[in-house]
């Protein structure tokens, strides 16, 4: 069926089996390859990208139930010559190995410091009335949904860390 | 260039460029999704189908028949490849199971047919239609109920001295007896490929570690002449071991390719990945240790059993120990028993790895019976000679300097030697250490390097890049070699028109690639100062200039406007027989253990390594705090659950196969010491990528111990195994 939606900010129109994931849909129709598929069943991250600002993975939602949203993936943050502060930031703190989450990761990180920034608590957030704090411990749980098998954990977290201190 | 002699002063000891911490050069196209991974190739096919694979539903027995009428006739399909009507199907060297089934099924979701239509959703739509009937047969599944059919191998049999006469007489003894569990790589991504056939000739865009081998056996599963197929794979999605052989993918994209008369994708589901592919086999491992009241070792004896597929191998896991600790008496033993689950092979540290999850364990049991602290006893079980062949010495070994090293920074001296002792309200707090050990292998490496008339400088090698830093150092090492700046050199990787290198595998890729790189450096920098009418011997690299005397010439007028390119590989004599090479170092882990419900956290992490010269402490560091988070998945969390009726992995994808995630791993601390190893190579570098998994599940078990005062001895340490015996709330 024919959908439209806004993708980094241009419209796309689409004509889509209606069983095409949003996934798919970026990947294989757009060629907006930044955004992986690791396990096409919302257990890796690895295709995390942004709807209306909210980070959701791409791979659990049908793209025909987007219709008129506006999506922003890993190509629409920065581009090898003008890195978004989170992509540097990445790059800096060897934040990845392999590659292949990492867009996951970077879109994912950004939600992540608009989510505390947000107020929205999560589970190691101890007074659900307090503003959530830029902790390493509120970092982790909230990243926890993006696995990354090279395990880079403790250099996201300084490369995520460093950018929120900048924007504080 | 042949490398049997010691190597001297070179280029490359400037340092320049390598041993700098240089940013990935691949770092901007990683981070912005411009990378391309073997599925993306958009712009290299045009009008692709897509293949989506049907894999067995038992683990062993016969198809007795294929309904693919419906399948067939659904919507978009274009065709439907079995063994049937795939032609005479060869097997690679590097495979023991095929990789398609039929008639017989050699293990559960054993590929039995790939399903091509124009879309992915037309393919996996069909792939449902396609009804395969099977004669079940009996297999063999559980590796404890086939243990006493296990047949000794002699790979890695070793016997020196009386071991079982000393063992008998030793004054103090530890006879133990530890398992660890099958694992899968599940690296994040999935083995995917892309085919396209240009008559009789095959080119496969793909994830694979080891280019040559993969290029060969596709040939050889293909029944076609090597010089036919072409395999490019420029990044690769993690492999640990998972992509180092032919994978079905990219034999069922060439056959699917072929039957649709297009370019074809296909990537395993993530659900067919762990039984499907290979895994780390499950080990039972016992180990009998006997010392003097003094804690020197003078017996020590390990023995393994492990399964696999008809035809298969062992996993390794009694290697270290026949170099790791001193003392005359040593027996070590494999035996290996036939099992009908999926095929077992290299995982990260093959061998290493799950046998020093045992052996460590024991050190420290056996440092427990003595009333030793646990880096003391390995600090005087240390040998600077092969204790199997004593005239033998390590090229370089560091094992005490990273121990006591890492016990000072770690703050080692604050551990309470009697476990259970350590509490910070509800949690049990421990500290466990384990030696880290592996073999520094070395493999021949070719490259090609061209200087062109703008003085830049460009490296093709079929080496890969698996997260590993391949491009980076590589770059570094152009770098170094040509005397210019890292942005002036660009790195071709992953492709089998290229000459052919060592591969990532067995942590000999970062060594052996480099000093490709090297040799090929040397034949070029030779060429330009003849050209020049230089002393090759007195002509200086340096600022983008070759200089001799007080001539100086650019690069870029030296190369001309056709530019000048070489080509070398370096092979290695027998530097690797008279020198035991490998890698040593140091983990120390501080967990805490939650006393009612015996969850366990990690809460420090340090290790120290001695592994030569490092080529980047950047991304080596990466490596190494890869390893440690792999070592925290091994010693908590990961295990394939065995159907042993059905015969297979239960827990066949990332939602029920746990792997560490960001909150289970809290900063990590990595020292390097000083070191550079003249035996290993030009680079005097040597392999960090699996060292940096050795030894750290061992070294968690032995932190949980201290906190608890449960010993655990079966992997991996979840908490229904400590819970019922951890001490007493107060």
């Amino acid at each position: 069926m024919k959908l439209f939606f806004t993708v980094n900010g241009e419209r796309r129109d689409l004509e889509l089996d209606t069983r095409t994931t949003l996934l798919d849909a970026l990947r294989e129709h757009l060629h907006l390859t930044g955004s992986k598929k690791g396990c096409d069943h919302g257990q890796c991250g690895a295709c995390t990208v942004m709807v209306g600002g909210r980070r959701i993975n791409a791979c659990l939602t049908l793209a025909v139930m987007h219709q008129g949203d506006e999506i922003t993936t890993i190509e629409g943050l920065g581009s090898p010559d003008k890195l978004h502060p989170m992509q540097a930031a990445f790059v800096k703190h060897d934040g990845y190995q392999c590659g292949y989450c990492t867009p996951g990761q970077i879109c994912s990180s950004v939600a992540v410091l608009e989510e505390i920034k947000a107020g929205i608590p999560s589970h190691v957030t101890a007074d659900l009335n307090a503003r959530p704090g830029l902790t390493a411990d509120e970092i982790r749980e909230r990243m926890s949904g993006n696995i990354c098998r090279c395990g880079a954990y403790s250099n996201i977290v300084d490369a995520i860390t460093e950018v929120a201190e900048q924007q504080a | 260039m042949k490398f049997d002699t010691p190597a001297t002063t070179n280029p490359i000891d400037q340092l320049k460029v390598v041993g700098q911490p240089v940013d990935r050069i691949d770092g901007r196209l990683k981070t912005t999704g411009q990378a391309p991974y073997a599925y993306e190739h958009n712009d290299a096919v045009r009008d692709h189908a897509y293949g989506y694979v049907v894999g067995a539903a038992i683990a062993k027995g016969r198809i007795t028949g294929m309904d693919l009428r419906a399948a067939r006739a659904a919507p978009g399909v274009l065709a439907v490849v079995t063994a049937e009507n795939a032609g005479a199907l060869g097997k690679g060297r590097m495979n023991t199971a095929r990789l398609l089934a039929g008639p017989e099924v050699d293990h559960y979701h054993q590929a039995v047919a790939v399903v091509v239509a124009e879309t992915f959703e037309q393919a996996r739509d069909a792939a449902q239609m396609v009804q395969v009937s099977y004669a079940g047969a009996e297999g063999a599944f559980d590796l404890a109920a086939a243990r006493d059919l296990a047949e000794k191998v002699d790979q890695s049999a070793s016997a020196t001295g009386d071991f079982e006469g000393a063992f008998a007489t030793a004054p103090v003894q530890l006879d133990a007896t530890y398992t660890t569990p099958d694992q899968s790589h599940a690296m994040m991504e999935p083995h995917a490929s892309i085919a396209a056939w240009d008559g009789d000739r095959l080119v496969v865009w793909t994830s694979n570690q080891m280019i040559e081998w993969g290029a060969g056996d596709l040939a050889r599963t293909l029944n076609m002449p090597r010089e036919k197929v072409r395999l490019i794979s420029p990044f690769i999605g993690g492999g640990f071991g998972g992509k180092l052989f032919l994978r079905t993918d990219a034999v069922m994209a060439a056959l699917g390719s072929r039957a649709a008369r297009r370019p074809v994708k296909v990537a395993l589901q993530r659900p067919l990945m762990i039984n499907n592919t290979t895994h780390r086999p499950a080990t039972i491992q016992r180990i009998r240790i006997g010392t003097g009241r003094d804690g020197r070792i003078v017996a020590i004896g390990h023995e393994s059993w492990s399964g696999d597929q008809p035809g298969g191998g062992p996993e390794t896991a009694v290697d270290q120990t026949r170099l790791l600790y001193t003392g005359a008496n040593r027996l070590t033993q494999l035996r290996l028993a036939v099992l009908d689950l999926p095929e077992g092979n290299a995982m990260r540290a093959p061998g290493e790895a799950p046998g020093l999850m045992a052996l460590e364990i024991a050190m420290d049991e056996m440092a427990e019976k003595l009333g030793m602290d646990p880096v003391e006893f390995r600090v005087i079980n240390d040998t600077q000679v092969d204790p199997n062949d004593t005239s033998r010495p390590f090229s370089r070994r560091q094992l005490v300097e990273c121990l006591r090293t890492g016990a000072e920074q770690f703050g080692w001296s604050r551990r309470s030697a009697r476990p259970g002792q350590a509490r910070e309200g509800s949690w049990l707090l421990g500290m466990g250490v384990a030696a880290a050990f592996r073999n520094n292998l070395v493999m021949t490496s070719g490259a090609r390097v061209r200087l062109d008339g703008r003085g830049e400088v460009t490296v093709e090698t079929d080496m890969t890049d698996i997260g590993t830093g391949s491009y980076t150092i590589i770059a570094q090492t152009a770098a170094e070699m040509m005397g210019v700046t890292i942005d002036k050199v660009t790195v071709r990787l992953g492709d089998s028109s290229f000459p052919a290198s060592a591969g990532s595998g067995g942590q000999w890729g970062a060594n052996s690639s480099t000093a490709g790189v090297y040799a090929a450096c040397v034949k070029l920098r030779n060429a330009v100062a003849r050209k020049l009418g230089f002393n090759s011997a007195d002509a200086v690299f340096e600022d983008g200039q070759v200089r001799a005397g007080n001539r100086s010439v650019t690069l870029a007028e030296a190369a001309g406007g056709e530019g000048m390119v070489a080509e070398d590989a370096i092979e290695f004599g027998e530097l690797s027989k008279r020198f035991q090479q490998s890698t040593f170092g140091a983990h120390f882990v501080e967990v805490g253990v939650d006393a009612a419900t015996g969850e366990v956290r990690i809460r420090r992490m340090l290790a120290v390594c001695a592994a030569g010269r490092i080529l980047n402490p950047k991304t080596a560091r990466s490596q190494v705090i890869g390893a440690m988070t792999m070592g925290v998945g091994g010693a908590l969390m990961e295990e394939l659950a065995v159907d042993t009726r059905r015969g297979f992995f239960v827990n066949h994808d990332l939602a029920a196969y746990e792997v560490p995630v960001h909150a289970d791993i809290p900063h990590q601390e990595v020292i390097f010491l000083d070191e550079v190893d003249p035996m290993s190579s030009p680079m005097k570098a040597k392999g960090v990528g699996e060292l940096g998994l050795c030894g750290v599940a061992a070294a968690i078990a032995n932190a949980i111990y201290n906190a608890t005062g449960v010993r655990v001895r079966d992997y991996p340490i979840t908490l229904d195994k400590h819970l019922d015996r951890l001490p007493e709330l107060a």
